[in-house]
This record gives C-alpha cells, structure tokens and sequence, in this order.
C-alpha cells in the first residue's frame, strides 16, 4: 500500500518528486489542483520508536516551526493552530483517516478548516539496513484572500522549504535527543 | 563579555556582547584561556564568504577550561581542560558513525541548513564562526563560548599541559595530517606541499611522520619557507623559479607522487558578496581563482594522489578537467575530520612526536584582535600564526 501511494507512474521516484503532481493520485484526501509536496529523510532509529513519537500529536509543534499547538480531542481527533503575525491564528480540526502502528499515519482536515489539507507520514526500513526511511506527504488547497496573505507572510520562505526543515528538525531530535540552534536560550525552538 | 566581531570587510572590532548560557542539555560552556587566528578566518576577513551578519563573533581555533555543562552532558565536568575541535558533531549521524566528522547531518540548525543545500545539494556540517552557511554558531575568538554536543568534541587535556602545545589540535594540526593521510604516502614518495602558512608546515610535518622519503615545500615568503626547511622539506621559491620545472628536475622527471594543495582561495577568493537566496544565482557569481590548484594539476606525476585542504567555495573557470583524467589523478578534498584524530595527535603531542609551537610568531591580548587580523593579513612573511589570550594585559 505504501508502495503504491508514493510513486510516480512511469518510474521509482515518488511522486513528490514529480514535475507535476497529481495530488489526488498521492492516495490522500486530496483534490486533482491541491499543491502537493513531499519529503523523506533517513533517520538512525528504529521505526517503532519514531512512529509512537509522532503518533502523540502533542510532540508535533516541538520541531514543526509554525505549528503553536496540537489539542487532542479524542484519539483520532485534534485541533492544529499556526502562529500567524499580527497576533492572528490558522486553526484546523483534523482527523485520523488511517493508523497502521509502524507504518503509516494519514489524516484529514474537517470541515470549516481555516485551510483544507491533508497528509500522511510513512515510516518503513531503509531498503540498505541504515535505519527508517520517514516521508512526509502533504497536500492543500492553497487559501486566497485573508488567510491566504497570512500564510504567504508566515511561510516567508516556500511551504516545500519549511516541511524539509521541520523533517530535518525531527531527524535531529530523534537522532540526539535535542534540536541544535545558534540562538541564546530565550529564542530557541522548543526542544 | 568580550569577543571579536565581524561588522564588514576588513573591519573587525572588539565588543561587549552577552556571555553565552548552556541553550541544549547536551551543551558546555568553555572559558577560553588561549585562542588563535586561522588561514580560513582571512577569508571572512577579506568578505569571500557568504552569509555573514554584522555582530557575529569569529574564531574556530580555541581551547580553555569547562564552566558549566547540560544536564544531558555526561563526558564533561566542571573545571576540566579542553580544546575544541572547529567541526561540530553529533556522533550520532550517518556519517559521524562513519568517522566523517566534518560532513554531520545535524550540527547545522534546519534554519541555516537550507543554505548549503541550496549551494552544494546537501546541508554542511556546523562550525564554530564561521558564517550562517555552517550554521552560524559564536566563534571562539571570545572570552566564553558555547559549545554545542559538547559530549563528542571537547579534547579533555591534562591540566599541567602547556596550551600552545595543544591549542592546534583543535583545526590546524590534523588539518596537516588529514593532508598527508590524503596523500596515501608510500615509503619512496615525494610529496610536494604548495603553500606554507600553518596548514601547509604541519602538512610537511605530517608527510615526513607518515614516511614520506621526500617533501618538497613551495611558497614565495622566505621566512615561511625556512620554518618548512625547520620541519625537513626542500624548498622552492616560486617568485624566482618555474615550480613545474623546479619539480621536475628534483624528481628525476617523474614528479611529485602526491602534491597537496595548503594554499585554498586565501590569496585571491571569489567574490559572493550575494547572499544566496536561489542557488543558481549564487552559482553564476562565485568563481573561485585557482591558480595554484591549477598548478598542483599539472604538477603532479601520472597516477598520483591530489589532496587538498585548501578552502573553496563556489565554482572556478578554466579548471584542467583533462589533465586529470588523461593522467589519472586521484583527488581527496574536505574539511578536517578533526575529532577522528584527537586521540591520536594528543597522545603523539605529549610524547613529543610533534613539534606544535615553532609557527607562532606572535602572542597578543584578545584586546588586540583586530590588530591581530592586520598583521597576520598585511605581514605574512614574518606573521606566520598569532595567539589571542583573553584576560591579558594590554602591552
Ligand atoms: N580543510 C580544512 O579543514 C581547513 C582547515 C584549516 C584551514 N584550511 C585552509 O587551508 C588554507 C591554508 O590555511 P593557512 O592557515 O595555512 O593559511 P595562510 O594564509 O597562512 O597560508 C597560505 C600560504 O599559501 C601561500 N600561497 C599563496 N599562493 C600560492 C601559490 N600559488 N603557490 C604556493 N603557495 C601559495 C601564501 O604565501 C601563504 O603562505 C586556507 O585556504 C584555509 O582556509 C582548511
Ligand atoms: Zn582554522
Ligand atoms: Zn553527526
């Protein structure tokens, strides 16, 4: 299942990496137009251990930049809030759709999301022995208007740019314990 | 505290700037009691690299005592004596379990990282000052510092131990002998060094420990070429003489097996006064002057081994792709993989196997820094390795 989600048609590079994606092939629930991206980094540690860490959504806005807090609700329901400036907030409910211990987490955005998204994070064994493979998957409808201006001033940077940072961020605190930065203590992130 | 800083070309100062706290449990921080200049830091100096932020304190050459540690820290103890090494490492990654030290996958905070991945298609390593690139950590030409996964880098030395003697242990030193292990000597090899500030010497110095029959030193200081005819090398001048043919003649027409370049963009650089917002707009501007590179090239003998700690940064013009290959040249390259050979330089230092104080020239308070930077750019003949002491008096 896995597999088949993450690739692209015609060869084995997933279909992230696609010139130009089709999100609604990305296995998500996602539309045709949704901008997708995608990123896997190798971590040096066992695949159980990384899926319960992120399995506890509470552990999210540890090493994911923007995202202020993650409320769970019910085990497979939570409430996502994104600092945005100005004091004003990006808030979502979100459901699990899909929770293979392990292997795969995905889920979805509820109605009367701030912005519609949806994403799923995989965890399998490295192919060559060297610890687990984590991709990302993410998928939304680009927000216009009001929302769309706070984001686009939040993500100074491109939203592919500031998910590889955040995986890197995981990496790091997985495979050392702390998310290393060279700002005095007041401004670290919260590791 | 005090501490260097860098505020534009050539405009270094020193300032007042908060002491450093412990920020990760793994952390320590180090009260400097010695710190030096490098080759590397005349590159900032002189602005050929990128990403550097007006107020950054420099220096990756230091060595001092511990005075507080994290409370995940538990290699580290309070008044221990150690040096840093310039390369901040994990010990966790792919690659420091490799040994490959200087290429950590985690060192470099995610909000710098995206730098070098942009510029080199993978994030570097961190550093100690020495820009945003490696992370932009606080460098060491200060009274404290912080030292980040203090756990794995940290050469604890004997407290009676001299810190001259050991201070290069923390770039320099194996950054020679990384030169020479490159080279993959053979007992009957020449080996030819081209530049001989402080990289360059402990080179020749290394070439002949790991038994190179003959080392050949090229520079055009005089003074810089007698401290490498100190360490055993022949000399060759190269304001007075064809180096290509100077070596061929000493080699019986074979040339140097291996030939190491100690000389990096130092003397000419490339000009990236652009920060990198799109890799491929930064790539169109640096251009890296690699004459001696060029020459190293050239020089060496069919099938030899090229190795080169020399710094570079972006992209060079009219690079000998054809001698290269034609003659089928090896090429080893990198920063220094400092904390694989801290163990070993330590132990070979304090047997006095190495002589690590015949290249410092000069001692100056840290309160003299910026003077410091002058000389050791303006006067190199005779301004061959400078030592900064924090807490000195002013002469
Ligand atoms: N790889 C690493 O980890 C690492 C570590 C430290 C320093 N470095 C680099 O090593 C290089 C040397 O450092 P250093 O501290 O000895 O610097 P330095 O500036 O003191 O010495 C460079 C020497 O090269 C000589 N030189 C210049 N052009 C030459 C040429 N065409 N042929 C022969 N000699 C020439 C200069 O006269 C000078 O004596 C720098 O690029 C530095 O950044 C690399
Ligand atoms: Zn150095
Ligand atoms: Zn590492």
């Amino acid at each position: 299942m896995a597999d088949q989600i993450t690739r692209t048609a015609h060869d084995d590079a997933p279909l992230s990496a696609a010139r130009r994606a089709d999100a609604a092939a990305a296995g998500l629930d996602a539309r045709s137009d949704d901008a997708l991206l995608g990123h896997t980094v190798c971590i040096g540690r066992p695949r159980a251990e990384l899926y319960a860490f992120w399995r506890d959504f509470s552990h999210l806005p540890a090493f994911m930049e923007n995202v202020q807090s993650v409320e769970i609700q019910t085990p497979t329901r939570s409430h996502w809030v994104i600092a945005a400036p100005a004091g004003r907030s990006v808030e979502w409910d979100a459901e699990i759709t899909e929770d293979v211990p392990d292997e795969r987490i995905a889920w979805t955005s509820l109605e009367g999301a701030d912005v519609r998204n949806s994403g799923a994070v995989e965890f399998r064994d490295s192919p060559t022995g060297r610890g687990t493979f984590v991709t990302v998957t993410i998928a939304y409808d680009p927000p216009a208007g009001e929302v769309g201006r706070l984001l686009a001033k939040l993500f100074h940077r491109e939203p592919k740019i500031q998910a590889r940072q955040d995986l890197r961020r995981f990496k790091q605190l997985m495979e050392t314990g702390e998310i290393p930065t060279a700002q005095p203590p007041q401004a670290a992130p919260r590791a | 505290m005090r501490a260097l800083t860098w505020h534009g070309k050539h405009d270094v100062r020193m300032d007042t700037v908060p002491d450093p706290e412990i920020v990760n449990p793994r952390d320590a921080i180090v009260r400097v009691t010695s710190t030096a200049i490098c080759g590397s830091d005349l590159h900032l100096y002189d602005h050929y690299i990128p990403t550097l932020k007006s107020g950054d304190i420099l220096g990756h050459e230091f060595m001092g005592e511990v005075v507080a540690v994290g409370r995940r820290n538990r290699k580290l103890r309070i008044g221990q004596k150690v040096v840093v090494p310039f390369v901040i490492a994990c010990g966790q990654c792919f690659f420091c379990r490799r040994q490959q030290f200087s290429a950590c996958d985690n060192s470099n905070p995610a909000e710098t990282a995206y730098m070098s991945e942009l510029l080199y298609g993978y994030a570097m390593t961190g550093a100690f000052g020495y820009s945003h690139l490696t992370g932009g950590y606080a460098g060491g030409q200060a009274e404290y510092v912080r030292v980040p996964y203090a756990d794995v880098g940290p050469i604890v030395v004997p407290p009676d131990v001299e810190d001259e003697k050991v201070l290069f242990l923390s770039d320099i030193l194996p950054t020679g002998w990384m030169a020479a292990e490159n080279c993959e000597i053979q007992p009957d090899d020449t080996v030819a060094v081209w530049g001989c500030g402080p990289v360059g010497l402990f080179a020749v110095a290394s070439a002949f420990a790991q038994g190179a029959a003959q080392v050949i030193a090229i520079d055009h200081y005089p003074h810089r070429l007698d401290l490498a005819k100190q360490c055993g090398a022949q000399v060759i001048n190269f304001d007075e003489v064809n180096v290509r043919e100077a070596l061929l003649e000493m080699t019986g027409g074979i040339g140097p097996d291996a030939c190491i370049d100690a000389v990096g963009l130092e003397s000419h650089g490339y000009s990236a006064d652009n920060v990198l917002d799109k890799a491929k707009a930064a790539l169109s501007l640096v251009t890296d002057r690699i004459h001696g590179l060029r020459q190293v090239i050239l020089a060496c003998r069919k099938g030899g081994r090229i190795s080169m700690p020399g710094v570079y940064g972006g992209v060079a013009d009219k690079f000998p792709i054809g001698a290269l290959m034609e003659k089928g040249l090896s090429v080893k390259t990198g920063q220094t993989h400092v904390q694989r050979y801290s163990a070993k330089l330590l132990d070979m230092v304090l047997n006095d196997e190495l002589d690590t104080t015949f290249l410092i020239s000069h001692r100056l308070p840290l309160e003299e820094a910026p003077q410091g930077y002058r000389m050791f750019k303006e006067q190199q003949n005779e301004v061959t390795k400078v030592v900064l002491k924090p807490g000195a008096t002013l002469q």
